[in-house]
């Protein structure tokens, strides 16, 4: 289970994986808005999204978790 | 026995370094012996070699557990000192010190690198008055690496522990190079951290090589095995003079790796898109010529060592991949230290521009981001080797600036056609300039009036505007950025000024 995390502050600005979806290490999960630029956060690692901590519109923090990868 | 025999045996004794069952541990954990990795990273081995037989009264310390001497790397001949870490776990005692003080010292007289294999416990407690506190103590070891530093290319290759005040010989070095799992820098041990602090850490968490290479920002290249260590520190100097007062040396040049995109391809028109700077990077340079430095450290910064038409150059590029290139504290104080490297040594720098500014918000202030931005225009506008910045997307406030702008002396600042230059981006811009009359609009006009707004700020700003107005040197097509490049240092290799005078700058650190 591996934890995904904000690299920056920001607003969430797409959801790319839903829970449930499978990804692949460097898959985008969600990407953030920040700075005016996309700011994409993918998967460290392959596996299935279990938990999906942010929707859209939300702020995030550095650090703060975004996803539960299983 | 002859008085030729026992020189012989002492001579054999003393190669042969600790006793074998340090021999033996060290080759479990991967590393090897001293004399080992002097020949490997020298071309044939050491030419030179002085005070072989310190501390030869003593049975058990051989040469007092560091070795050094002269040797040659591509050619060109390196003082160098390596720990043996079969003596006494390489810990330092008087003779030792005396001994990296006295090449320390050859390589000031002789204006050389000075290369440090580093694999040491430390003081040794039990020497401390002869080899601590005095003025050929331990303390003069880093006095002397001050002094060399940015005359002589310093190095370090950290092979195993650098201890408590040892652990500052990789701190004055240029470049630190570590060894994962074996390579660790640390003040206090976590024995020490539990007795004095209450803190429960392991070796790896608190000091480990990959620590240091992605969080701390001390160590510079994380390596798989010594091997790897040496392979990359004789490839380093390659890039390098053996002193200020020299040019590095140019090889022959190698057209850039092929690729499926050209840049053009490789730059979204979208401006926040992002894009993998790497691959611009490679259509720039010659090809396999990349020697990237603190390549895990502060991401959305690339520095590196690289050739343009043989020649070498060092690069600074904002990677939108990561954190939309934004500039943060690390990445700020990775381009100060790499820029410094470049000026020091001759090294021409290439800027390459993609930066939407530096970060903002209370966690970066807190941290103090104006200090660190600081320390980034400060090495960047002292640089007096070529400069070119060449603003491939855009270039907005500070971050212009801290990517040799136009007010910071560059020899040119290109763009390429798409490229915006601004305070602000278009959509900040509206927003902070038109926020209230937005507000007061109704829900249905406000994106049409935010779209005129933008384009009318995108004019405003538009390149051909900025060409016009000199505030960039030329405009470029993307795809021949290599040639423009080749000409451009070709030309401005002559360059010889002097920034100011005075002793030194108040630097902000």
């Amino acid at each position: 289970m591996t934890k995904l995390t904000a690299v920056m502050a920001g607003n969430v600005w797409k959801i790319v994986k839903n829970e449930g979806d499978s990804v692949s290490a460097g898959e985008d999960v969600v990407i953030l808005e920040s700075m005016k630029m996309e700011i994409p956060i993918p998967a460290e690692t392959d596996g299935v999204i279990k938990e999906l901590k942010v929707k859209e519109g939300d702020f995030v923090n550095e650090g703060d978790e975004i996803a539960i990868i299983e | 026995m002859t008085y030729l025999e026992e020189l012989e045996n002492r001579i054999e004794r003393i190669k042969k370094g600790g006793k074998e069952k340090y021999h033996e541990a060290n080759k479990e954990r991967g590393k090897l012996f001293v004399r080992k990795r002097l020949e490997l990273l020298l071309d044939v081995g050491m030419d030179i070699e002085d005070a072989f037989f310190a501390n030869c009264m003593a049975e058990d310390l051989p040469s007092d557990g560091v070795v050094t001497g002269i040797g040659k790397i591509n050619g060109q001949n390196v003082c160098v000192m390596a720990n043996d870490s079969t003596v006494k776990a390489g810990s330092w005692g008087k003779r030792t010190v005396e001994k990296i003080l006295r090449i320390q010292e050859t390589a000031m007289k002789l204006g050389i690198p000075m290369i440090y294999l580093v694999d040491s416990a430390g003081a040794r407690i039990t020497d401390q008055i002869e080899m601590f506190p005095g003025r050929r103590g331990a303390g003069r070891i880093f006095h002397n690496q001050i002094k060399l530093s940015g005359r002589v290319p310093q190095v370090c290759l950290l092979f195993g522990p650098s201890a408590a005040g040892g652990a500052y010989i990789p701190a004055f070095c240029d470049v630190v190079i570590m060894v994962e799992g074996n390579a660790s820098m640390y003040l206090g041990s976590p024995r020490m951290a539990e007795k004095v602090i209450g803190e429960k850490v392991t070796l790896e968490e608190m000091g480990g090589a990959r620590m240091h290479c992605t969080v701390s920002g001390v160590g510079d290249v994380l390596v798989q095995s010594e091997e790897e260590a040496i392979s990359f520190a004789r490839r380093y100097l390659s890039y390098f003079p053996a002193n200020f007062r020299n040019k590095p040396a140019a090889i022959e040049a190698k057209p850039p790796k092929t690729a499926d995109k050209t840049i053009t391809e490789i730059i979204p028109e979208n401006q926040n898109a992002p894009f993998d700077m790497y691959a611009l990077i490679d259509q720039v340079i010659d090809e396999d010529s990349f020697c990237e430095i603190k390549k895990e450290f502060a991401k959305e910064l690339i520095t590196g060592l690289a050739r343009i038409n043989g020649h070498s150059v060092g690069i600074i590029a904002n990677q939108p991949r990561v954190k939309g290139g934004v500039l943060f504290t690390d990445s700020a104080d990775k381009a100060a230290k790499f820029i410094q490297l470049c000026d020091a040594f001759n090294i021409p720098l290439l800027f390459l521009t993609d930066v939407p500014g530096f970060m903002i918000g209370t966690k970066v202030e807190r941290e103090g981001i104006i200090r660190h931005g600081a320390k980034m225009l400060f090495s960047m506008s002292e640089a007096t080797v070529p400069k070119i910045s060449v603003i491939v997307r855009k270039a907005y406030g500070a971050g212009l600036y801290a990517m040799a702008g136009p007010a910071f002396e560059p020899d040119a600042v290109l763009a390429f056609p798409n490229a915006q230059i601004a305070v602000m981006g278009p959509e900040a811009a509206v927003n902070a300039v038109h926020a209230k009359r937005i507000a007061e609009l109704p829900e249905e006009e406000r994106m049409a009036f935010i779209k005129e707004k933008q384009n009318a700020y995108k004019e405003e700003i538009d390149v051909y505007r900025l060409a016009s107005e000199m505030v960039i040197d030329d405009i470029i097509h993307p795809d021949r950025l290599r040639e423009e490049l080749v000409k451009r240092f070709d030309v401005y290799a002559d360059k010889n000024v002097t920034f100011t005078e005075r002793k030194h700058g108040v630097y902000p650190v």
